[in-house]
């Protein structure tokens, strides 16, 4: 479909540049004196409204032949011959007009009249199709840059989409390596703890697996992930481990992004209770008021330890996937005071009562 | 470090996880040669047992409470053999340039580490070159490029200090020491003053004479004193003196 043709705005738009055209085919026309300025008029404008219908044509001979694609001669030949057939056209629709027009009173005669003047129009008729062909060879450009800018958006669309799913799939391998060889340490000294430790393994690995692709998961869903890597842990680490948590029921049923708090519980072992000779807690609260999740992580850490690889990159990918996910509704905040970091987060439940994000007010950002 | 024909290997296990220092017990127990003389569960510990132990073997993790493996090794000295033991594979070649015995990877297998105490008795044999350089000057070699120290850990006898670089106020070269200044004491590290100001942010620290790096944040002004020389006042009160290619770096910097 012509692009022109699908839109009425631009077809409107179309036909009042050709308005000009109209006039100067008038003054053309005009002052010879063989016509009086009204009848020249009366010629060139319902000429020209049809003309630039014919010119619409140049549309498919220009997507034949693109610019920076065909030979010079095959480009000239082209739209020599379109420009021949287009005129020869022009022409015909003039002699029928004027033909009409000299069975009234006024405009009698004026079809001998004008036939000196078929010379001009045929030229006129040339210049104004090869004009139509530049307007198209412009449009098209246009369109080019239009779908290009368009492809790249959605590559940068796809390539985040692509970026977020390896994130939220990310279980962190050496997470697994420790907890093989507490398996390993656990094969001769006590032979069931192993087994116990082979199944909480298997049960958090089996939840992670599969998560990546979910856009959300209930709340409950990922404490029972939090649960699961948290007694993987506790027999890496024994008494040092303290989890206290603090969970509004209401807030269970909450759709949450899939493997949002996990990493974060994670960076409370890692860089918290990890580095604490004695051990120490790690407090999870999450409540439910007025469509929010106020979500809150604390934990005890050593502020003179020794710094830790990966450091910050948990966080960072939350921030961004929160970010990415309710853009301006949601509030990411980590502060350490003293011996205890917190992480607070604020996201919109978007969950069992289907609301859409629309309705709510932003959150005031943070960081 | 030899061990002689027919002692026992004295050897000291240092990891957080109680498990993990339980296969290494495990592992070793099968070797009637080695002697367990400690465990250890952090980086205090463990530099506290070296220095009153002075084991012959040391298996050591990396990421500890306290003090990294790293660290540790660095407070210890070039005397006992050294296995890293880690779950990072991101560590190796950092290791091996501190002149660690092997590096095994968790979870241990068996061979790799027969094969890892294998070396250890080696070197301990004297069949292994023992370590060229002090181990604490290729800590410092192998740190990577563009990270500096954000503390300076610092052995007094068996106990450990560590002195964040933010507290440190100056160092002064003494011998084959440094004497590092923070908070009114003064603590001593074997180490050389070009290898210590290696690691430190130049942004931050300056070497303002051949004996002297100083916090540019403790400088409050220059003087001169005496013909051609100047001493730094530091805001702590105290005067250091500035070489004269110290005090065209110092001015370069104040005047910045």
């Amino acid at each position: 479909m012509h692009p022109i043709l699908t839109q009425l705005r631009r077809l409107v738009f179309y036909l009042l540049g050709w308005i000009p055209l109209a006039g100067m085919l008038t003054y053309l026309l005009a002052v010879p004196g063989r016509l009086t300025w009204w009848q020249a008029g009366a010629v060139a404008f319902p000429l020209c409204l049809l003309y630039a219908f014919v010119c619409l044509a140049a549309w498919y001979p220009c997507l034949a032949t693109p610019l920076e694609r065909s030979s010079v001669p095959r480009f000239l030949f082209t739209h020599v011959v379109g420009a021949i057939v287009a005129s020869a056209l022009w022409l015909l629709l003039a002699r029928s007009l004027v033909r009409m027009l000299s069975s009234s009173r006024e405009f009698r005669g004026i079809d001998s009249r004008l036939s000196e003047d078929l010379p001009l129009l045929f030229g006129t008729g040339v210049l104004l199709y090869l004009l139509a062909v530049g307007f198209h060879y412009v449009l098209l450009a246009v369109e080019a840059s239009r779908q290009a800018e368009a492809r790249v958006m959605q590559a940068g669309l796809l390539a985040r989409e692509a970026e977020l799913r390896a994130l939220k799939a990310q279980v962190n391998p050496h997470f697994l390596f420790n907890s093989l060889n507490s398996i390993s340490a656990l094969t001769a000294s006590d032979p069931p703890k192993a087994r116990e430790m082979c199944i909480v393994l298997g049960d958090f690995l089996r939840r992670t697996l599969g998560l990546g692709e979910k856009p959300s998961i209930p709340l409950a869903e990922e404490m029972s992930l939090i649960h699961a890597f948290l007694a993987v842990e506790k027999i890496r680490y024994g008494d040092r481990l303290h989890m206290e948590e603090a969970i509004d029921p209401a807030a269970l049923n909450a759709e949450v992004p899939p493997l949002l708090l996990q990493p974060l519980v994670e960076n409370a072992v890692v860089h918290g209770v990890a580095n604490l000779v004695e051990g120490g807690w790690i407090r999870l609260a999450v409540e439910r008021r007025d469509g929010v999740l106020e979500i809150a992580i604390e934990n005890q850490f050593d502020p003179e330890a020794p710094r830790r690889r990966r450091n910050g990159v948990g966080l960072v990918n939350v921030r961004q996937r929160l970010e990415a996910r309710y853009p301006g509704h949601a509030s990411f905040l980590a502060t350490a005071v003293g011996d205890r970091f917190r992480v607070a987060i604020r996201i919109p439940v978007e969950s069992d009562d289907a609301r859409s994000l629309a309705g709510h007010a932003p959150l005031e950002k943070t960081r | 470090m030899t061990v002689p024909e027919g002692r026992r290997i004295r050897t000291i296990v240092v990891d957080d996880e109680d498990l993990a220092r339980q296969v290494l017990r495990e592992f070793l127990s099968a070797h009637v040669e080695i002697e367990i003389v400690a465990e250890c569960a952090n980086g205090f510990e463990a530099v506290k047992s070296v220095t009153e132990r002075k084991p012959d073997l040391v298996f050591l993790d990396i990421q500890m409470p306290k003090l990294d493996g790293f660290e540790v090794l660095e407070l210890i000295g070039p005397g006992p053999a050294v296995i890293f033991v880690t779950a990072y594979d991101t560590f190796a070649i950092r290791a091996f340039e501190v002149h660690a015995v092997d590096y095994l990877l968790k979870p241990i297998s068996a061979p790799r580490f027969e094969a890892a105490l294998e070396r250890a008795k080696e070197r301990l044999s004297g069949k292994l070159p023992p370590p060229p350089l002090p181990a604490m000057e290729l800590a410092a070699a192998a740190r990577p490029p563009r990270q500096y120290l954000d503390r300076i850990p610092v052995r007094d006898g068996a106990s450990v200090f560590i002195i964040p670089v933010a507290k440190l106020d100056y160092a002064e070269a003494q011998d084959d020491y440094v004497a590092l200044a923070s908070q009114g004491k003064k603590h001593l590290k074997q180490q050389t003053i070009s290898s210590l100001e290696a690691s430190l942010d130049p942004s931050r620290f300056l070497r303002i004479h051949r004996s002297y790096i100083v916090n540019l944040e403790r400088v409050s002004k220059i003087e001169p004193y005496g013909k051609d020389s100047y001493v730094a006042v530091l805001t702590t009160g105290g005067q250091l003196p500035v070489s004269r290619a110290g005090h065209a770096r110092l001015r370069a910097f104040l005047d910045r």
